[in-house]
C-alpha cells in the first residue's frame, strides 16, 4: 500500500482497512469485558477469602490465607507477556487454541484476578467495623454480613477498583495482540508496524484511548450513583 | 432480670495482662433505666457488650432472665442477639440504606417476611418521630435524626433489652436531651430494660433510677441515682457528681483550689438540697438567723432527676467560727447535706 514517510505517514486513510479495523474492535471489547466479567467474580471470592481469613484464630484459617495469599502474590508479580507463555500449555487445554482473543482469556483472568482480589480485600477492610459490629449485634451470621453490609457497604470502591482493573487490562489484551490474540494490539502490530502502515497504528491507539475514556466515564457515574456518603 | 455475677474480664497484652472488667456483681430489673458511668476505660462497654456475646468473660456468669449468655453459640447465640438492641456513639448507619432499609436490616436478619418488615419499620418511623424522611440516606439526616434512626433499628426485632452505649456522646446538650427523652418515652411505653452506659452525669441524672460507677474495670459504687447524688462515697463518685454540679462556665470550671485561692477567707461550704428543700428559703433563714455572718453565693445547680429535684450550692461563710458552727448545725436541722470543702 502506501510508502509514504514521515509526519504524513501518520495520515493516509486510505490505507486503513475499516473492515477489520471494525472486527479487531470488536475483538478487543468482547475479551476485555469477558474476561473482566470472570475477573470481578474471581477477585470479589478471592478477596473474600483473604478478608475473612485474616487474623482469625484457628489453624484451617491460616493455612486458607496462606494459600491463597501465595496464589495471588505469585501470579500478581510475573509480567503478564511472561505469564502468556508460561501458561501456553494450561490455554491450549482449556480453549483449544493458542491464538485468537479466545486463548487470551485465561492469562488475562489469571494475570488481573489476583490484582483485583488485593484491591477487594483492602476496601472491604475499610467499611465501618462499628457497622460490622452492629450487624453482628443484631444476630446476622457470616454470610448475612457479607451480603448485607460488606458488599454493599464497599460498593462505590468496588466499582472504582473494577474500573481501574479494566482500563490495565485495556493495556493487556493489547499485549496479548501483539502475540497472536487479535484485537487493535494485533491490528497495530501486524498491519501497522509490520506492514509500515503508520496510519493503522494511529487509528487503533484512537479507538483504544476512546474504549478507555468511555470505561472510565461508565465507571465514574456507577460510582456516583451507587455512593450515597456525600450528597 | 439481668445479672452480671462475678464477671472478670482479662486480655492478653504485650505488655502482660491487662484486667478490663474486675469481679463484677449487677443486678438489673426489668423495666428499668440503669446507668453504668466511669471514665474511657473504665470497662462499661466491655461490660455491656458481653450481654451480647460480642465479648466473651474470662470468668463469671451473665444471666438474662435465666440464660447464662456467656455460654450460648451459633444459631442461639445469635437469637439470643435479636432480642437485645443496641445503640452507638456514632450511630454505625448503613450509609448505602435509606432511614427506611436501616431500620428493616435486623428484621431482614431475623427474616421477617418483607410486607411485615415494612410495616413494622414505619411504626417505628413513627415512633422516634422520623415521618417524611424514610427515603433520605444517613448523610442527609443531623446527628440527632442519625440516632433516632438508631433507636428505631434497636427496637424494630421488639428486644427486651435496650443498650445505649455513649448513645448521646457525640450530640449537642441539646439533641441530648432530645434522645435522652425518647429514650424515657420507649422505657415507658414497651417497659424495656434500658442500660445507659455514659460518662456524662448529666444523662444518667435525667433518665436512670439507679446507676453503678466504674473505675479501672471494677464497679465501687452502686445505688438509686438520686442517693448517689446526695451521698457520693467514692472520689471518683464525688468527682462525677460535681463536676455536674459545678455551673457550666464553658470550658474556665473553677477547680477547688482556684476557689480556695479566690475565696482564702472563712470556710467554703456545699450544700446539697433535694426534693421539697430545694424549694424552701434556707439560705435566707441562714442570714436571718445568724446576721454577724457574710455569706456569699459562690456557684450552685439545680438538677431534674427521676426521684425528684436535686440542688447543690456553694457558700462562703465569713464570719466568727463559732457562729459558723451554729450555721452548720442549723443547716443539719433542716436535713440539708453539708460538707465544708475549705476551712480557712
Amino acid at each position: 500500500m502506501g510508502n509514504t514517510t514521515g509526519f504524513k505517514s501518520y495520515f493516509q486513510f486510505n490505507n486503513v482497512d475499516w473492515g477489520s479495523m471494525m472486527s479487531a474492535t470488536w475483538e478487543t471489547v468482547w475479551m476485555t469485558l469477558l474476561s473482566m466479567v470472570a475477573i470481578v467474580i474471581l477477585g470479589i471470592i478471592l478477596g473474600l477469602i483473604l478478608y475473612e481469613t485474616r487474623n482469625k484464630p484457628g489453624i484451617g484459617y491460616r493455612i486458607l490465607n496462606w494459600i491463597v495469599g501465595l496464589f495471588v502474590n505469585i501470579f500478581r508479580s510475573i509480567p503478564f507477556i511472561i505469564l502468556i507463555i508460561l501458561l501456553l500449555p494450561i490455554t491450549m487445554k482449556l480453549a483449544g487454541t493458542i491464538i485468537g482473543p479466545r486463548a487470551a482469556l485465561p492469562s488475562l483472568i489469571i494475570s488481573a484476578a489476583p490484582f483485583y482480589a488485593r484491591m477487594v480485600e483492602s476496601y472491604f477492610r475499610e467499611v465501618d467495623s462499628g457497622v460490622l459490629e452492629a450487624a453482628e449485634s443484631m444476630g446476622a451470621t457470616t454470610w448475612g454480613i457479607i451480603t448485607k453490609v460488606l458488599l454493599p457497604e464497599s460498593k462505590p470502591a468496588l466499582i472504582a477498583g473494577a474500573t481501574v482493573t479494566t482500563i490495565s487490562l485495556i493495556g493487556y489484551t493489547a499485549m496479548a495482540g501483539a502475540i497472536g490474540a487479535g484485537g487493535l494490539g494485533n491490528l497495530a502490530y501486524q498491519d501497522g508496524f509490520q506492514a509500515s502502515n503508520n496510519t493503522v497504528t494511529l487509528v487503533a491507539t484512537v479507538i483504544i484511548c476512546l474504549f478507555v475514556f468511555i470505561v472510565q466515564f461508565i465507571g465514574d457515574v456507577f460510582v456516583k450513583i451507587t455512593d450515597k456518603r456525600t450528597l | 432480670m439481668i445479672r452480671f455475677k462475678n464477671v472478670s474480664k482479662q486480655y492478653s497484652t504485650k505488655d502482660g495482662g491487662l484486667t478490663a472488667v474486675n469481679d463484677v456483681n449487677i443486678e438489673i430489673n426489668d423495666g428499668e433505666i440503669f446507668g453504668i458511668v466511669g471514665y474511657s476505660g473504665a470497662g462499661k462497654s466491655t461490660l455491656v457488650r458481653m450481654l451480647d456475646g460480642l465479648e466473651a468473660p474470662s470468668t463469671g456468669e451473665i444471666d438474662i432472665n435465666g440464660t447464662d449468655v456467656a455460654k450460648l453459640q451459633g444459631s442461639q447465640l445469635r437469637k439470643q442477639r435479636q432480642k437485645i438492641g443496641m445503640i452507638f456513639q456514632h450511630f454505625n448507619l448503613l450509609w448505602s440504606r435509606t432511614v427506611l432499609d436501616n431500620i428493616a436490616l435486623p428484621l431482614e436478619i431475623a427474616k421477617v417476611p418483607k410486607a411485615k418488615r415494612k410495616q413494622r419499620a414505619e411504626e417505628l418511623i413513627k415512633l422516634v418521630g422520623l415521618q417524611g424522611r424514610e427515603h433520605s440516606y444517613p448523610s442527609e439526616l443531623s446527628g440527632g435524626q442519625k440516632q433516632r434512626v438508631g433507636i428505631a433499628r434497636a427496637l424494630a426485632n421488639e428486644p427486651t433489652i435496650l443498650i445505649s452505649d455513649e448513645a448521646t456522646s457525640a450530640l449537642d446538650p441539646d439533641t441530648t436531651n432530645e434522645v435522652l427523652d425518647l429514650l424515657l418515652k420507649i422505657n415507658k411505653e414497651m417497659n424495656l430494660t434500658i442500660l445507659l452506659i455514659t460518662h456524662e452525669m448529666h444523662a444518667i441524672a435525667k433518665v436512670c433510677e439507679r446507676v453503678a460507677v466504674m473505675d479501672s474495670g471494677s464497679v465501687v459504687e452502686t445505688g438509686s441515682v438520686f442517693e448517689v447524688f446526695r451521698h457520693p462515697q467514692q472520689e471518683i463518685t464525688k468527682k462525677f457528681v460535681s463536676e455536674e454540679f459545678t455551673p457550666q462556665q464553658s470550658d474556665n470550671t473553677m477547680t477547688l483550689d482556684e476557689l480556695v485561692q479566690k475565696y482564702p477567707e472563712g470556710q467554703i461550704i456545699r450544700l446539697v438540697f433535694h426534693g421539697p428543700q430545694a424549694e424552701l428559703p434556707i439560705v435566707s433563714d441562714v442570714v436571718k438567723r445568724f446576721p454577724d455572718l457574710t455569706v456569699s453565693i459562690i456557684s450552685g445547680a439545680i438538677h431534674q432527676t427521676q426521684e425528684g429535684a436535686l440542688g447543690s450550692l456553694d457558700l462562703q461563710f465569713v464570719g466568727d467560727e463559732g457562729q459558723i458552727n451554729d450555721a452548720l448545725a442549723y443547716l443539719k436541722k433542716m436535713r440539708v447535706g453539708t460538707e465544708v470543702i475549705h476551712h480557712g
